[in-house]
């Protein structure tokens, strides 16, 4: 066999080369909100755990959260959670074999984010308004 | 030319040793979320800034605690498929990966453990 020696090829075009699309666009965005919801997982875990150890460590973490910052936080956790989850429910669209033609991707697309910012909006009012 | 039959073929799985689970274990996990992100979530926003008692009321219902503990196992298990990928995809040195890849299945495993032992634990009134 002739040496194999790395050549400088050309590449084949990468993400920057293309005009950005939402359906490229929503892929990218399903990934990222994945990975940062994986990250916010362990704030979680930590708040829970906390309201299993003691009042006063609870009340400290629930300070954290409740700040605006926490809160800005949460929020961003809502709606990164809602967005993957209707993202999923395209995949899973997608899994059976339906709604790939342009039109319909285009307009899945559109409404997972008109859903994502709809129900994290319904969600904070009904969750806020459940509370006593 | 292989003298192996297609069922064996199919069977011996190959070099990558597994088929189809990931895949298939990503849907079923997806599909298990689906409900329960949302009632995870309510949980959340229902229970941001309350005082400890009334989290510990509210796990003192089964119903409460055994969805929100499936709600973690299932959200943890897609997470670490997920990211199980997202590693794959994007690290390519065997050290590096292989060392993000147990981090991965070991940050699911104690995220796991610390908050089914958190939830049991209130739900019990312990």
């Amino acid at each position: 066999m002739a040496e194999t020696k790395p050549t400088a090829r050309p590449l084949s075009p990468h993400l920057q080369i293309y005009r950005p699309m939402l359906t490229m666009m929503m892929s990218i965005i399903h990934r990222l909100t994945g990975v940062a919801l994986a990250l916010g997982m362990v704030l979680l875990v930590w708040w829970l755990s906390a309201a299993a150890m003691s009042d006063d460590y609870f009340n400290l973490v629930q300070e954290l959260f409740g700040s605006w910052f926490g809160k800005l936080v949460m929020l961003g956790f809502s709606w990164a959670l809602i967005h993957h989850a209707l993202g999923g429910l395209r995949h899973l669209i997608w899994d059976t074999g339906r709604g790939f033609e342009l039109k319909t991707v285009e307009l899945m697309a559109r409404a997972n984010l008109a859903g994502s910012f709809s129900l994290t909006i319904l969600l904070w009012i009904v969750g806020y308004g459940a509370r006593t | 030319m292989s003298l192996r039959t297609p069922l064996g073929t199919v069977r011996g799985l190959g070099s990558a040793k597994t088929g189809t689970e990931h895949w298939w274990m990503q849907r079923v996990t997806a599909i298990a979320n689906l409900p329960l992100v949302g009632f995870f979530l309510y949980f959340i926003v229902a229970h941001l800034g309350a005082p400890r008692s009334a989290v510990v009321a509210s796990l003192a219902n089964p119903l409460v605690a055994i969805l929100l503990a499936l709600a973690m196992v299932s959200m943890l298990w897609h997470m670490r498929l997920g990211l199980q990928v997202v590693i794959e995809d994007y690290v390519h040195g065997a050290a590096a990966k292989l060392a993000l890849l147990l981090f991965n299945s070991f940050y699911a495993a104690v995220l796991g453990a610390a908050v089914l032992y958190a939830i049991l634990k209130m739900s019990f009134g312990l």
